[in-house]
This record gives C-alpha cells, sequence and structure tokens, in this order.
C-alpha cells in the first residue's frame, strides 16, 4: 500500500544512485529480533543498586520538613539523597546552549511544583526495598494554592509556578512576555475582508508512551570515570548536564547508548542520569534508575498541552488575507523544551500558506502540572491541528471545496513567508492534488494544473509594510489598575482548589466544578463574530481590545517597520538574521537556509550586508557555547 | 528475607537458582539466569514485552512469581531458533521489516509462535487476536501481522518447519 | 440512530532539522586494513532507523557496497559529538556529516589506489560493488580492500575521514518574529474516510489515503516504517490520547496501558500511501526526515471528517465519543454534510 510516485520532481533528481533508494535490510534487525539490540538495560553488574524517588502528592506546596531516618534505618537501603547532596541543583536542559536560565532542581528544595516533583531518592539492593523506604519517608508540607489553566496563569494574581519566571511566562528576548509574529497590517485586512472566521482549538497533553520507559544505569569504572548506559536521545545533552550538575569533570563521564525502545521525544530530558550518577559516585556501586510506567504515564514528560485561537480574514473568493494567532503553550511546572517550542511554532504560522498579513503573539506558559517537552511533531502538531481544521471552517464559510480553498491559498517556490523568508522547496501543492486524486476527490481543473513551481514569488515575495508594538513586555501581565480588578474576564467554569483543602497522599486534588468533557471555558465573553451552525456552545472570541495579555497592533500610523523602507540609510538598520558564510561544510550546498529578498526595493549597499541587532538575539552572543560542557569552571 | 530454591528448564538447559519470595519471573529471567530477551514495559502486564513460554503456554513474565517455576520448561526467544539458524517468524519480521525500535519484538515473537504451534492456519482476525495484547508504538502493527500470516501461509503450503 | 460515513483532509508541511539551527552533528568514517569501512557516531537509533539510514549514506558516498559498511554508535568515549535524535534533524543533520566524512576517506582510498595503480586519482571510479577501476578501462582495477591494505601498510596513509555539519544559529527578531527558522520543509496530504455512530458516538476509521514528501526516499522500506506507524500514531493521538483526559484539571490521568488508550492491531486501518520526492538542495542526497511529521496530517483530518459525518466540531483533541455524543445532542442530531469532492 505504497508507492512512489517517481515522476513528480523527476527532473530534480538523479535516480541512478548505487545504495541509495535501495530497500536495504536494516543494520539491528537481527539483533532486534534475536532480542539481542543492546538497550541500556541489557547489561549485568554485579552489586546492582536501584533507586526510586518520594514524590510530591500536591501541586504546589512548601516543604517544611523532610524526615528520612525512617527510611535510612530499612533493609537494604545504601543511600538516601536529598537536596542538599546535589552539588548544583538548578539547571534548565538548554542551558547547555546558553538558552533560557537555571529554573529546576533535581531534588526539590523549599517547594515542590506538580505532583510527581521528586524530593528525595533512594538507593538500596532490590527495587522493592527502595520502595519500602520511600514509603517510610515522611514530608511535611504546607499546600500552597496552584494553577492548571494557563490562560489562569496570566492573570495578575495567579501563584508564581516557578520562581524564575515569576510572571508564568517564559521570558523573550529580555523584553516580551510571549513570541511575537508581525506581517503586514491584519487590522486593516480585517475591515475590508468579506468574512472573518474564528474559533479556539486545544491540544491536550500526549505521553510518548515508548514500550521501554526513560531509564539508565550508572556504574564506576575502573579509571575513576562513571559510565552511564542510557536510554536518552542526546548523548551529549545528558553527559553534558550531568556534568553541570553534578560538578565534575564531561572527561570523567563515559555515556553509552545508542539503541532506544521508542523515544519521540520523551527521551531528551535527562531525568534519571543526573540522580544515577550521582548515587553512583557517593555508594561506589552500581546504580540503575529506571521509571516504572505509572512514572512514565504521569511523570516523565508528555507534549504540552497547547492551546490556540485563530482569527481568519477571507475575500469571498477563498483568498485568506488576514490570518491572527494567539498561542498559549502549556510547559507545566519548568522549562525545559517548551521555551523553544514557542519559538518554533511562530515559526511555522500562518501554515503553508501565503497570507499577505499575519499576526501572532506565542506565549511559553507555566502550570502547576508535569513539565511538559518535546514530542513527535514538537511546536508544530498541536498548531496544525488548529491550522487545518480553520481550513476548513474557512471553506465553509465561503462555500469552498476544501481542497480547493487550500490549493488557492498554497504557498509556491519564491514566496514570501510570514518569518520573512523565502519559499523554497515546496510540494504542497503536489501532495494536495495526489492525495486527491487517488481518494477520488474531485477538483477543478484549474486547481489540478496548479503547481508549486508556478505562480509564486513577484508580488508575492515582498514583505509588506508592517504594523509593530511593544506590547506585553516581561511582567505586564500582572500589573494591576489602580483599585481595581482589571481583567474584566468571565469566571472560567473550572476553579482552583480553595488552599486549605488537605489533599490525599499522590492524588490530585478535588475540583469544585468538573469542566463538562466537551465545551470550551470560556475566557472571554464575547460572540464570535461568524457564528456557524450552533454545533456547539458558544465559543469564546478571540478578542484583543477586552483582553490585559494581548493587545491589538496600533492603528497603522504608528511604529511601521522600518525594515521595509527603501533609502539605503534605513535598511541599514535592517534587523533581520546575519548570513554566516562559510560556517557550514555541507557538501549538499550552502547551508545558510533560505534568503531573505526585498525585491522591491533597488538593492542598495547597506542591504546586502546586514547588520544584526545584538539585542534583539534570542541568544546572546557567546562564543563558549558549550562552556559548561567543555571547561571553563571544572575542577 | 529468605530465598526459595527454584529448578526449572531454560530454553531446554537445566537451571537452578534461588529466587525471593515476591520476585518475579522476568527480574529473575534477566538478572538471575542472565536471559536479557524478555523486557520491561510496564510490569503491570498491560505491554507483553516480557512474554515468555512457560510449559507451552504464553505467560506474562512481570506478572508470574518466580517461585512458582520450580519444575517448568521456560522458552523465551533466545530459545526458538535452532542453534544459529533463525526461527521462521525472526526470518519473516526481518524481511517484512516488522520491527523499528525493537523493543516490543521479542514479546511480538513469543505470541506469534504460540500462535502457530496451536493453530498453524490462521486467519487474519486469529493473528490480531494472538499479539492483541503485545502493545507496539512504532510498526503501527500491520507489517508483524503480515509477517505472522506469510509464515503461515509458507507453512501451510506444505513446507516443513521447526 | 444511524452510522454516518465522513471524510476529512489535511495538508502540512514540516521544519527538518532543530529550530533556528545550532544543531551540530558530527562523524568519523576509517577503513580497517581489508577495506572495510566503520561510520562512528553519537547519533541514536530510537527505531527510526537511524544506524541504516547512515549505513547508507556512507556507502553512497564512499562508493563501495553497504555490506562493507558498518555504523557504530552511541558511545561518548569515541563517538564525536552529536546533538540528538530529535526534531527530524537526523538525516539532515547527521546525514550531511556522515557525507563530508565519508567524502574525505573516499579520497584517501582514491589517492591509494591511484599510488597503485600509477594514475590521476582523477581518473578513477568505483562501481559500488568493491571495485576501483580507471574511467573507460575497467580492467585497470584494484579491489576497495587492496587500495585500503595499500595505504595502510605501504603508502602510510589513513583512509578516515572526518565531517561535521552546522547550520549556524539564526536570531530572532522580537517584535517581527523574523528568524530562519530551518533550510527545508517536508510536505503531506492526507484523506481519512470513517463512519461516526450517532448513538455511541465512536469513529470507525475506514481508510486513509495519503500523499508524503520526504526529499528523496534513501530507503524506501524505512520511509514506509515510518509512514504507516507515524500516521497510527497520528490517528492515536487524534481519538485516545490523554494523558489528561479532563484538562486543564488532573483527575483520573491513566497509569497504565489500560487507561491510555491507543489503537491496537485490530484497529489498523489500511492506508494507502504516495511518496513524493522533491529533492531538498542541502540534505544528503536531498532527502528530508520523515519521522514526525507522519502524524501530523491524520489529527485534523479526523476532526474534519467527523463534521461530514455529523455535524460536529470538536475542537478539543482527543476526539472522544463523549465529545461527539456532547455536540450530537447540543446540536439536537446528526447533522451530515455533503460529502465533499
Amino acid at each position: 500500500m505504497i508507492e512512489f510516485r517517481k515522476e513528480l520532481f523527476a527532473d530534480e533528481r538523479d535516480d541512478n544512485l548505487n545504495e541509495i533508494g535501495q530497500p536495504t535490510q536494516r543494520q539491528d534487525i537481527l539483533g532486534h529480533v534475536t532480542g539481542r539490540s543492546p538497550f541500556f538495560d541489557d547489561h549485568q553488574f554485579d552489586g546492582l543498586t536501584h533507586l526510586k524517588c518520594v514524590r510530591s502528592p500536591h501541586h504546589r506546596a512548601r516543604i517544611r520538613h523532610v524526615d528520612t531516618a525512617a527510611a535510612e534505618r530499612m533493609p537494604g537501603v545504601h543511600r538516601v539523597l536529598t537536596e542538599r547532596d546535589v552539588p548544583v541543583n538548578r539547571n534548565t536542559l538548554l542551558a547547555l546552549i546558553n538558552f533560557g536560565k537555571d529554573d529546576e532542581p533535581v531534588l526539590a528544595s523549599g517547594q515542590v511544583n506538580y505532583v510527581g516533583d521528586p524530593v528525595v531518592a533512594i538507593i538500596a539492593d532490590t527495587e522493592r526495598q527502595a520502595r519500602d523506604a520511600c514509603a517510610a519517608v515522611r514530608i511535611d508540607y504546607e499546600v500552597l494554592p496552584h494553577v492548571l489553566d494557563p490562560e489562569e496563569a496570566l492573570l495578575p494574581d495567579a501563584p508564581v509556578v516557578n520562581d524564575t519566571y515569576p510572571n508564568n511566562s517564559f521570558d523573550y528576548h529580555e523584553k516580551y512576555d510571549h513570541q511575537k509574529l508581525r506581517f503586514g497590517d491584519v487590522d486593516s485586512a480585517f475591515s475590508t475582508a468579506d468574512k472573518i472566521v474564528e474559533a479556539r482549538y486545544q491540544m491536550s497533553p500526549i505521553e510518548h508512551a515508548p514500550t521501554e520507559t526513560n531509564g539508565c544505569i550508572a556504574v564506576a569504572e575502573t579509571n575513576d570515570r562513571i559510565a552511564c548506559y542510557t536510554s536518552t536521545q542526546a548523548l551529549f545533552f545528558s553527559l553534558g548536564t550531568v556534568a553541570k550538575v553534578l560538578d565534575i569533570s564531561s572527561a570523567r563521564l563515559h555515556f553509552v547508548g545508542g539503541t532506544v525502545g521508542g523515544g519521540f521525544g520523551g527521551k531528551v530530558d535527562t531525568v534519571v542520569e543526573p540522580l544515577a550518577v550521582l548515587g553512583c559516585l557517593l555508594t561506589g556501586r552500581p546504580v540503575r534508575f529506571v521509571y516504572d510506567r505509572q512514572e512514565e504515564m504521569q511523570v516523565s514528560s508528555p507534549r504540552g498541552a497547547e492551546r490556540w485561537y485563530i482569527k481568519d480574514g477571507v475575500m469571498n473568493d477563498g483568498r485568506i488575507v488576514a490570518r491572527e494567532f494567539r498561542g498559549y503553550f502549556d510547559g507545566g511546572a519548568y522549562t525545559r523544551l517548551s521555551s523553544y517550542a514557542v519559538i518554533k511554532g511562530t515559526a511555522h504560522l500562518p501554515g503553508p500558506y501565503t497570507i499577505p498579513n499575519v499576526s501572532a503573539n506565542v506565549y511559553g506558559v507555566y502550570t502547576n502540572r508535569t513539565p511538559a517537552s518535546a514530542m513527535r511533531g514538537f511546536g508544530i502538531t498541536g498548531v496544525d491541528f488548529a491550522i487545518e481544521c480553520q481550513m476548513d471552517r474557512v471553506a465553509e464559510a465561503v462555500g469552498m471545496d476544501p481542497v480547493e480553498l487550500r490549493l488557492l491559498n498554497a504557498y509556491r517556490d519564491g514566496d514570501m513567508k510570514a518569518h520573512r523568508r523565502e519559499a523554497k522547496n515546496c510540494a504542497l501543492i503536489e501532495c494536495m492534488q495526489v492525495a486527491a486524486e487517488k481518494s477520488g476527490w474531485a477538483i477543478g481543473d484549474q486547481y489540478k494544473r496548479m503547481s508549486s513551481l508556478s505562480g509564486g514569488g513577484g508580488e508575492r515575495a515582498i514583505i509588506p509594510n508592517t504594523v509593530t508594538d511593544e506590547n506585553g513586555k516581561i511582567g505586564s501581565s500582572r500589573e494591576r489598575a489602580a483599585g481595581t480588578s482589571q481583567t474584566g474576564l468571565q469566571t472560567p467554569a473550572y476553579s482552583p482548589v480553595p488552599t486549605t483543602a488537605p489533599a490525599p497522599a499522590y492524588t490530585p486534588q478535588p475540583v469544585q466544578s468538573p469542566p463538562p468533557a466537551y465545551a470550551a471555558t470560556p475566557v472571554h465573553s464575547a460572540t464570535p463574530a461568524y457564528t456557524p451552525e450552533p454545533t456547539q456552545p458558544p465559543k469564546p472570541a478571540y478578542t484583543p481590545q477586552t483582553s490585559p495579555r494581548f493587545n491589538a497592533p496600533p492603528s497603522p500610523t504608528a511604529s511601521i517597520d522600518h525594515e521595509t523602507q527603501q533609502s539605503g540609510s534605513d535598511a541599514a538598520q535592517t534587523t533581520r538574521a546575519p548570513a554566516r558564510p562559510g560556517a557550514s561544510s555541507a557538501p549538499g550546498g550552502q547551508s545558510s537556509g533560505e534568503s531573505a529578498t526585498r525585491p522591491a526595493a533597488p538593492p542598495s549597499p547597506a542591504a546586502a550586508s546586514p547588520s544584526s541587532n545584538p539585542a534583539t538575539s534570542t541568544r546572546p552572543r557567546n562564543n563558549n557555547r558549550f562552556s559548561s560542557l567543555f571547561g571553563t569552571r571544572r575542577r | 528475607m529468605s530465598k526459595v530454591p527454584v529448578q526449572l528448564t531454560l530454553n531446554g538447559s537445566d537451571r537452578s537458582v534461588f529466587v525471593d519470595q515476591g520476585q518475579n519471573l522476568l527480574d529473575v529471567l534477566r538478572r538471575t539466569l542472565g536471559d536479557l530477551t524478555p523486557k520491561y514495559g510496564c510490569g503491570q502486564g498491560t505491554c507483553g514485552c516480557c512474554t515468555v513460554m512457560v510449559d507451552g503456554e504464553t505467560r506474562l513474565s512481570c506478572l508470574t512469581l518466580a517461585e512458582s517455576m520450580d519444575g517448568c520448561s521456560v522458552q523465551t526467544v533466545a530459545g526458538i531458533g535452532d542453534g544459529a539458524k533463525l526461527h521462521e517468524l525472526q526470518s519473516a519480521f526481518m524481511t517484512h521489516f516488522a520491527a523499528q525500535c525493537g523493543f516490543c519484538t521479542t514479546g511480538m515473537l513469543m505470541s506469534a509462535k504460540n500462535l502457530l504451534d496451536t493453530n498453524p492456519s490462521p486467519t487474519r482476525e486469529d493473528v490480531v487476536e494472538a499479539i492483541s495484547g503485545n502493545i507496539c508504538r512504532c510498526t503501527g502493527y500491520e507489517p508483524i501481522i503480515n509477517a505472522i500470516l506469510d509464515v503461515a501461509a509458507r507453512k501451510g503450503s506444505g513446507r516443513h518447519s521447526s | 440512530m444511524a452510522i454516518h460515513s465522513g471524510r476529512g483532509f489535511s495538508a502540512i508541511n514540516y521544519p527538518i532539522g532543530m529550530n533556528l539551527g545550532g544543531d551540530p552533528s558530527q562523524a568519523l568514517v576509517h577503513s580497517n586494513p581489508d577495506g572495510k569501512f566503520m561510520v562512528t557516531l553519537s547519533s541514536i537509533d530510537l527505531g527510526q532507523g537511524m544506524k541504516s539510514v547512515t549505513r547508507q549514506i556512507a556507502a553512497e558516498t564512499l562508493g563501495i557496497p553497504v555490506e562493507d559498511v558498518y555504523v557504530d554508535t552511541a558511545d561518548s568515549d569515541t563517538g564525536p559529538h552529536c546533538m540528538g535524535s530529535f526534531a527530524s534533524r537526523g538525516t539532515h543533520r547527521v546525514g550531511n556529516a556522515v557525507i563530508a566524512a565519508a567524502t574525505e576517506a573516499r579520497g584517501v582510498m582514491l589517492d591509494a589506489a591511484a599510488e597503485e595503480l600509477e594514475v590521476n586519482p582523477e581518473d578513477l571510479e568505483t562501481d559500488g560493488r568493491g571495485n576501483i577501476h580507471v574511467k573507460g578501462a575497467p580492467s585497470r582495477s584494484i579491489t576497495s580492500a587492496e587500495a585500503c591494505g595499500a595505504a595502510q601498510f605501504k603508502q602510510g596513509k589513513t583512509v578516515s575521514g572526518r565531517g561535521i555539519f552546522l547550520i549556524p544559529t539564526s536570531d530572532v527578531n522580537p517584535e517581527t518574529g523574523e528568524m530562519t527558522p530551518v533550510s527545508c520543509f517536508a510536505h503531506a496530504a492526507l484523506v481519512v474516510d470513517i463512519e461516526v455512530d450517532d448513538e455511541t458516538g465512536e469513529v470507525l476509521v475506514k481508510d486513509m489515503q495519503s500523499a508524503y514528501e520526504v526529499g528523496r526516499a534513501l530507503n524506501p522500506k524505512l520511509v514506509e516504517q515510518q509512514l504507516i506507524g507515524g500516521a497510527w500514531m497520528g490517528m492515536s493521538h487524534a481519538l485516545y490520547e490523554t494523558t489528561e483526559p479532563h484538562y486543564p484539571a488532573r483527575e483520573h490521568g491513566p497509569v497504565d496501558f489500560n487507561e491510555y488508550l491507543m489503537p491496537g492491531p485490530g484497529d489498523v486501518v489500511p492506508h494507502h500511501i504516495s511518496v513524493l520526492e522533491r529533492p531538498a538542495p542541502d540534505a544528503p542526497y536531498g532527502g528530508k526526515g520523515p519521522g514526525e511529521m507522519c502524524a501530523n496530517p491524520v489529527l485534523p483530518a479526523m476532526a474534519n471528517a467527523v463534521y461530514n459525518a455529523v455535524g460536529v466540531r470538536v475542537d478539543e483533541l482527543p476526539i472522544t465519543p463523549e465529545k461527539i455524543l456532547r455536540g450530537i445532542k447540543a446540536n439536537g442530531g446528526a447533522r451530515p454534510q455533503r460529502r465533499p469532492g
């Protein structure tokens, strides 16, 4: 049930290669069918010990006291670890590439911020002994208010989930509490559009559920080094993280892996290696730390939930002339990779369509739930769900076939994308045509004749005059209007639990009013401008004017992006990303990525030699990119 | 804690071990007997990665008490071939690209072998039923089903199988 | 009380590689005295076939049979740095690093062969079957094994190569979002046909028809594995999977596979895949990584199909029978839409 449509793009390929294109048997398949493929756990060690954690039963609580005395005396127990044992007990995964601030402890220090947050680790001769000892640990918690909804987390008086980011949103560019995308003038386009289509989309957290759970075994080698057999998806990320949090030289670490029983993004976070290696250092014994399935389900990172509001302005002939997004990535209690997902998702907007006016505000939000991380399609899957459902809504609004609508708006070679790079190597149109044809989905002849190679560029390559703004500075979500509750927001159907309710161990607290299983949680009260046949309770509209967190871009008379000025001196102030020629050795061709073009302007010398504005850089210019890996503060 | 002596046959070889009370067979196979072919996927009996055969029937070794294995004959993937020669199912899994990460594969093979041992001419529904207790997160199951049906078809055409 | 048919469509593209770049991978390639090559990586095979595709890339670049190449990964003591296996970066970044390393190693091998044959290296070509011969004169030849042996024991050359592939990190403009996310994109379009039971809300997926554009199918069987398995996962995401069924409330979060639902072998859907190949200029032999984007089109196609079947827009994943039934009830009954196309 697979065919290869070799005739498409045949002139761009040489199909007469030797090994490439062959259905060669997998190098590892014999190992798989004989059970000899060496997963991390397929190693035998004398004196192997097992590590299990005591985990928070509360969404958010202060740790008043930890009593491990009874646990330490239990049979088989070698060592009990608390936050005091971790040399550098605060880290963020992307610190290795200098993105973000250290915000997550290896073992909780002073406070727990999600159900499952590890507080104590116990190493014992058997897993059962470790679990029994964990059950004997007494922790005195003071339960605190928590927040679980990302939009609620951005309200001014929401509890602080993560004290490194006290506004409950990731800080972008040291300036904004979200990532912006601005291309053209959506408000002006909305005012002239024939129809407005808006909706809200929600994607749930999803577990990777690999058949092999997260795990590793740390064992001392003969030369004062620690070997770590691990299921990680990123060997050196994990090695570097362990070197940092344990404050040991990376030269002393020997990480072995490469054969993993399914990852899907859930084995990047380096959750088990630090404690296992620490345990090995402190006990001298091999330490095995493997998530059981319950931990894998609810403690290991999921794909974070995403919420997207989309508003489209569309003409009666099906052209989408404006698209506006507001997106929330629910990152849970700690950053991990969610900060990166926001930018990746922003770059993906408005989808593979050429839309002349695009605007987006995308937030990375902290809530008191299991920290989210990467999963197959990271940053893209959720917004693609929203975009492609939205396209069908638009098709219905203008009475067009859903495939024809997409073909009409599809991007083509040479088009300018909303992140200001030229589209190249496109093939969306051809994919749609093939899928439609083979499934008997009739489309008009002019749509069958469309091609990714024609119809693009020209006027579609122009970067339009763009309305920008400086709204949503870091901390603005917590600014209070004098004397008033300024939100003007309707009380959500889901309410946080009162803080006085005691919680049973390791179960979530009961909610006051469980939300209906299928109904949008109304946060904004206005009704949608476009009302389809009432298929569900009224959806909240996207209403920038009533939201304190997202303010509509100011009217076009304000702050035009000077990038689109034609004069040479203004072009020198362009903030486009600098090209760094010669940095790559790719034989396949230039790797400087898509090229930005300014076809409407006579090229000026300043435009040809882009300058960059260091203040706008997401990542600080740090030549010692791996300073923590290669020794600026090692012993 | 006191240990329980267990004498069993593993892939045709007599083995004697002392196991902890309450220890499961998967743990004993992997840690004590050195057979790493069955895998730990859940410890709850819901994924099938630990599937082995005991006295000719498939069992979830993560939920099987090791101390109850005294006198039993246990077979794992390590023992389904003929010396260096692969079992037909193993060959078919290779031909059909029926494994990606490989973690569910040994459990799948045991379930598949048990099916063909008891029902040499299974329908597709029979195959589906036989592997319904084995979770695969990678392949989407289709190539696994095809591999098993392929072996059954070749057996059914008169070729002698081991 | 009826079964309603519906069909839904979606189309997507997918960025290949870590967003904004700055994610290097390295590779080392060396030959033993017998002309058998080892590719040493620190990249991770999650099942997607990293070891296999890099093996083919190395063999192609070296010009020798794939049986004479082996990929060794991952050991931090011997493998050079790799950022890791995620973001569909493996084929693109690691593949390019392998090409660079294999190119260098091939150069030394041809130098060695040229010295043995007393010709210029430019006059030589490999036949992909283990022989190196003079272009246009195939009888003047030497095996790659002989060339590698001569290199190491006679000529004092190391038949080896090193490679790194790095796309420089892009900045992000805070006010406009201007950035260079990646250098190439894969594409997909998908049609799903379903039936919805308006009494139980259950969805039965009948058929999927798809077109995936992957740059180049470096190994068609590995591509097929990804597309079938990925579409299965997409269906699972669309209809079943959640760790928080009452998000944002955390009650009833599944703790085992009894509660965390995924389609089983009895739920396998016929999936008719068409693969398109428009090589990306900077990808290894043009190949983009299909491993992530294969799941994405299924989710919205499923939601669109449900609307087509019963007139309910389920905008919150997963699309459960409960949500469908609540929608039907709110509408006062199933409202099948006109079958599209």
